[in-house]
């Protein structure tokens, strides 16, 4: 077999994992707060959104990926104020974020539907995408590819080496013990959530500023949904997260490649396949319950009053 | 009354004339405690006598209403448990707050906010605790410890801060005999070393083994200060009982001789909560017209137990339990009700009761199997509010009514009615727990009174509390919950205080009684 | 200046029904401010929003059209919310009914046998019970969560549809276009007199009604009532939590199954790619909207149908894009979910005296 097409299939593969592994990591962090966050999905469409008009009236695509992140993280802010200090059901407001998030960003986008914006260029790294085979793989990339990768490390090392992501993981496994100790818990949970939104946000962008590159109302097509389960079952461990991710996107880029070869299949039933794919694995996962158990933020999705 | 060592040496920790006043309790009243330099000193009494709020005011969680404290020498006010680590004085609570996902050294770590402390922390631990003889790995979560293990992170993280008392909250209460002797060795070790100990206990033998002095108290008063070693079991035991006669006197039922209604073989089951007790080999029999009473400390498997008479939790083999003869083992409430039981749990809130709903439908939870209150899938309100009217009524249940919600009610006038709703299904065999707990002295004679009545009428009933005043006032026979396992009954008016605590205490007659082969 | 939330011990009766009302009087204010910010004036975009749709008869039967599958998807929710099983996929069990009797009435000779109708919409309940079913038999044997499986199998049953309706069953005399052919004359729902007002219009409320029966006065709805509220209760009172999940996503998945074969049935008339704009998000809005309570869901869904004429209107006339429904409604939610907390709390500024001699548990 050919090398050039095993790594331009590698390459593909990435392409489509990487808005899931941004996503996904944001979320991660939020979850191990102990915070829910099920407005994934409109946090991206509201990132993509943010960051595509960005890029088309500033004619530069990496100013969009800022603006992007601010976006999602402000949008987060709406859910952290109605979850954490109002104390409203995350599940609903989670919900709520996305019908809002939908809906926001298709108002702001109504005049970009067919237009065009700067797309994020490759940047290669200097002598490493030299590297024959390795090196277009991983140094010959665009800037958010290179961010998913950071932010996994990032993520493994804060939460694992830091005594900041000590105090994070502490205030996600018992809240009361954290606030007992002096920890400020609901100032905690508002950073993850914040960085959650950002993360996601540039998630949008990245599907607004180089997948597709073009801005459409069903740009996120579920990708929200399925960050949110990448979360599950890669147990909350980032590593495991930068698996399931590729995981994903393989089975979403295979989906495109059937279809693609003119395979004898129906080919909505071939698109089907990420979603069909997800369910399988939350059965597959979820059956080990102790497993889960084990490495769920014991406190996530649950209410934190402070008595005093 | 005893007074204390040396008057030479200048105590440790001086407590004078300490009050605290809660709404309708009065907490501590007048509390004198000194505890010397190098001492072990015990703080006796039963559940309510004081000790808990007496701990939380030496550690800063609290402040008295009244009274002084001075520590080495001087006057001081304890402001917060941070100012209280900083005087020298550590506590390792009953119930720890640690962090289940986390390794011991993470959970260290947490305690400790200044970078320059953390240093070297992975070390320190390994130091300290090898050399108190309570070794801990750094590297291992909590989850994976056992109970003993994680008490050694509560102890060591104290340690890690040089503390000059350490206080001790029922300690042994999770602890295996072996765990206990290790323990008792490093307490004394830190005494000698400069570290007191303040020991809070029930446990009589423990007590006398390890302590050179205790202060004991009873309903928030100090009733003695002693030297343990020179007392019986039986004399500290009667200083912490001292069971009250109450003016109420119900003559006890003669036994007729009738076969017993409910039996239990060797009922074996595995705790579903997460830091409960698994039972372990119970057997008893109640007899109909009989009080039963299962006497223990709290968290000795008295839900389990009363889980498992409910039939929330299946028995092993369905011989496990058996009602007239009949094995009911697997069957569910449901089930067991149509057999003619009933059940009320301790938890009246979201468990023997739904705080939003109303009375009526909370009536509807339990008589519903045997009330006809429904006709066809639908509810009959108006015999279900009937029901709850009556319930109310009979029992003198202050409230607007039965569509008043549950938790409108106070705790006494709620326990009022979910005994009552108990009761008046007249059923042949009543598992209660904690009757009066919560509830005010008229409501709890109230509910004394209906179930003798219930009692009297036939009604086997088994009766599960940690108010050993209240057993031995109602009880026709008594046995002892302690980790897991009940104690043979024994007719009440044959049994001794003196037993009764060391049975609770978990002393060597329950080990004996239980000897299973491995 | 601090605030703090005190509980208040109770529920407060007038924010219960306030808070909606507060909520709803919010969202009007927060619209107005976007209408200003998009340059069409407050005033005239809030009355093209919110009135006219209600001014003339067509725009009344359309509200009565629109809400229906609200009412009905919006009911099924509510019933299943208060089990606390969270299902999130209507959308997806609106489609498979749709599919499901539509198949039917696609495929069978139509002659005018008069249980064919009744036959094809119970081939609609029947196949949102179904997809329903499969969420509740991967929550009670996998363990596995239902929001995420219910939301999966909504983007699953969304491309079956594609597929069928671009394939199999693509209408021979369609040109080409992505949709099935018409249904026969005894596989349409009827409608009353020449008003655009179908059957499901009167169906929809009487459901409701229905279901709020058998909540408040059934055996069944106490059990659900018991398991949502206190699972340890329900417990103690031997009410079985698997088959009170069963049955909440069975009435449920059923529910949106009638709606989606109605609406295919009548409105739409045929099969096609986009047979719901997302009605099964926006009963969501309207189950809450409503307090899990059948006859506010009705109410809930009419103001939500609004939104949805109220779109079409401002689009028309004001050329304002009708993705403001979404945001009408999005918001709509948010300021729901905040207002709800004075039920049980109530805001205490903080005095700095008082602040500090809280006494620990």
């Amino acid at each position: 077999m050919n090398l050039y097409y095993v790594s331009s299939f590698i390459i593909s593969i990435m392409a489509a994992s990487t808005p899931l592994l941004l996503a996904a990591s944001g979320e991660l962090i939020t979850e191990k707060s102990g915070v829910l966050n099920l407005g994934v999905e409109g946090m991206m469409l509201i990132g993509a959104i943010a960051g595509f008009a960005t890029a088309h009236t500033t004619g530069n695509a990496y100013a969009g990926v800022l603006v992007a992140a601010l976006a999602g993280a402000l949008i987060s802010m709406v859910f952290a104020v109605l979850t954490l200090s109002l104390l409203a059901n995350q599940i609903a407001t989670g919900l709520a974020l996305t019908i809002f998030g939908h809906g926001f960003a298709a108002l702001l986008g109504a005049g970009y539907v067919g237009i065009a914006a700067p797309t994020l260029g490759k940047l290669p790294i200097p002598l490493l995408s030299a590297i024959p085979f390795f090196g277009p793989i991983f140094f010959d990339q665009n800037i958010l590819i290179y961010v998913s990768f950071a932010a996994v490390i990032a993520i493994a090392w804060f939460l694992r080496r830091t005594h900041a992501g000590l105090i994070l993981r502490a205030v996600g496994d018992s809240h009361d013990a954290a606030h007992a100790m002096g920890y400020p818990v609901i100032r905690i949970r508002y950073a993850a959530t914040a960085f959650g939104g950002a993360m996601a946000g540039i998630a949008g962008a990245y599907l607004s500023l180089y997948y597709s590159p073009l801005w459409s109302q069903d740009l996120a097509a579920g990708r929200g949904w399925i960050a949110l389960a990448l979360v599950v079952f890669s147990a909350w461990r980032p590593f495991w997260l930068l698996a399931g991710a590729y995981l994903f996107g393989g089975i979403t880029y295979l989906s495109l490649y059937l279809q693609g070869l003119g395979v004898p299949f129906p080919s909505p039933l071939i698109s089907a396949l990420p979603y069909i794919g997800t369910v399988i694995v939350l059965v597959l996962i979820s059956r080990d319950s102790r497993r889960i158990r084990l490495n769920q933020p014991a406190c996530l999705g649950k209410y934190f009053h402070a008595v005093a | 009354m005893d007074m204390q060592s040396a008057p030479s040496a200048t105590p440790l920790l001086a407590l004078r004339g300490i009050v605290k006043q809660f709404p309708g309790c009065l907490a501590n009243d007048h509390v004198d405690l000194t505890v010397g330099a190098n001492e072990i000193h015990a703080l006796l009494g039963e559940n309510g006598a004081g000790k808990s709020t007496l701990v939380k005011i030496i550690y800063g969680v609290m402040k008295p209403d009244a009274g002084s404290i001075s520590w080495a020498g001087a006057p001081v006010t304890i402001a917060s448990p941070a100012h209280a680590r900083a005087l020298g004085i550590g506590m390792v609570f009953q119930h720890f707050s640690l962090f289940e996902a986390l390794t011991v050294a993470e959970n260290i770590a947490l305690g400790l906010n200044n970078p320059a402390d953390r240093a070297g922390l992975t070390e320190r631990i390994v130091e300290i605790s090898t050399r108190y003889g309570l070794p801990l790995d750094p590297a291992r979560a909590v989850h994976d410890l056992s109970v003993g293990e994680r008490q050694r992170i509560e102890i060591v993280r104290c340690l890690l801060q040089n503390p000059k008392l350490l206080i001790m909250d029922e300690p042994t209460s999770v602890l295996t005999p072996q765990e206990v002797q290790k323990l008792f060795t490093t307490l004394r070790r830190l005494a000698s070393e400069g570290c007191s100990i303040l020991y809070i206990s029930h446990k009589l033998e423990e007590i006398r083994a390890l302590c050179e002095r205790a202060t004991i108290m009873r309903l928030g008063r100090v009733v003695a200060h002693c030297t343990p070693a020179e007392k019986t079991a039986r004399e500290l035991a009667e200083l912490m009982i001292s069971a009250k006669l109450k003016t109420q006197d119900f003559a006890h039922r003669i036994g007729h001789g009738a076969p017993p209604r409910l039996v239990l073989d060797r009922l074996t089951i595995r705790s579903n909560q997460q830091f409960g007790t698994d039972l372990k080999d119970i057997s008893f029999s109640v007899a109909p017209g009989e009080i039963l009473g299962i006497a223990g400390i709290a968290g000795n498997g008295q839900s389990e137990l009363m889980d498992a008479l409910s039939g929330e939790i299946p028995a092993g083999s369905p011989k496990n339990i058996m009602l007239d003869g009949v094995p009911i083992g697997h069957e569910g409430p449901r089930a067991r009700r149509r057999r003619g039981c009933g059940f009320l749990p301790e938890e009246r809130n979201g468990h023997g009761a739904v705080g939003p709903m109303t009375l009526a439908e909370n009536g509807f939870l339990s008589a519903h199997v045997r009330g006809a209150l429904d006709r066809l899938g639908l509810i009959n309100r108006k015999r279900t509010r009937d029901f709850a009217a009556g319930v109310i009524k009979g029992f003198d249940v202050r409230t607007t009514g039965p569509e008043a919600e549950a938790r409108s009610l106070s705790g006494g006038n709620l326990q009022k009615f979910l005994v009552g709703r108990e009761v008046l299904q007249q059923p042949g065999v009543l598992v209660i727990s904690q009757p009066t707990w919560g509830v005010d002295a008229g409501a709890a004679a109230a509910i004394y009174e209906a179930l003798v009545a219930l009692a009297e009428a036939g009604t086997a009933i088994v009766l599960i509390s940690q108010d050993l005043d209240e057993i031995l006032l109602l009880c026709d026979k008594i046995a002892v919950i302690a980790a897991g396992r009940v104690s043979p009954p024994m007719p009440v008016k044959q049994a001794s205080i003196e037993q009764i605590g060391l049975l609770m205490g978990g002393g060597e007659a329950m080990e004996a009684a239980h000897a299973v082969p491995a | 200046m601090q605030f703090r939330l005190e509980p208040r011990g109770e529920r407060s009766i007038f924010w219960v029904y306030g808070s909606p009302v507060l909520a709803i009087l919010l969202t009007i204010l927060t619209m107005g401010a976007m209408f200003a910010v998009m340059g069409a004036p407050p005033l005239v975009a809030l009355e093209t929003f919110l009135i006219s749709p209600l001014t003339s008869v067509t725009g009344l039967s359309s509200l009565a059209v629109r809400a229906a599958p609200l009412i009905m998807i919006g009911v099924g929710l509510a019933f299943c919310y208060r089990a606390n099983v969270w299902n999130i996929g209507g959308d997806g069990q609106f489609t498979l009914g749709a599919l499901a009797g539509g198949g039917l009435a696609l495929f069978c000779p139509t002659e005018a046998f008069w249980w064919f109708y009744p036959a094809v919409l119970l081939a609609g309940v029947l196949g949102g019970m179904v997809w329903a079913g499969i969420v509740a038999l991967l929550k009670l044997r996998f363990n596995a969560n239902e929001i995420l499986t219910s939301l999966m199998l909504v983007y699953i049953a969304q491309l079956i549809l594609v597929w069928l309706v671009t394939g199999p069953w693509r209408d021979p005399q369609g040109f080409g276009f992505p949709q099935s052919a018409m249904f026969g004359a005894d596989a349409t729902t009827p409608n009353f007199g020449a008003t655009s007002v179908h059957l499901g219009c009167l169906l929809a409320p009487l459901l409701a009604l229905a279901i709020w029966q058998i909540i408040g006065r059934s055996v069944l709805g106490f059990q659900l009532r018991v398991v949502g509220q206190a699972p340890r209760a329900a417990r103690y009172a031997g009410f079985s939590n698997a088959k009170l999940t069963w049955i909440a996503l069975l009435v449920s998945g059923g529910l949106s199954g009638l709606a989606g074969i109605i609406e295919v049935t009548g409105p739409i008339g045929q099969l096609t790619t986009g047979i719901t704009p997302g009605y099964g998000f926006t009963a969501v809005i309207v189950a809450f909207l409503g307090r899990l309570h059948p006859v506010g869901v009705i109410f809930a869904a009419l103001l939500l149908a609004l939104s949805y004429l109220g779109g079409d209107a401002a689009q028309i006339n004001l050329n304002l894009p009708n993705a403001i429904t979404g945001i009408f409604q999005g918001v709509l939610l948010f300021y729901l979910l905040g207002a709800d907390i004075l039920i049980l709390y109530r805001f205490r500024r903080l005095r700095p005296a008082i602040a500090i001699t809280q006494a620990a548990e």
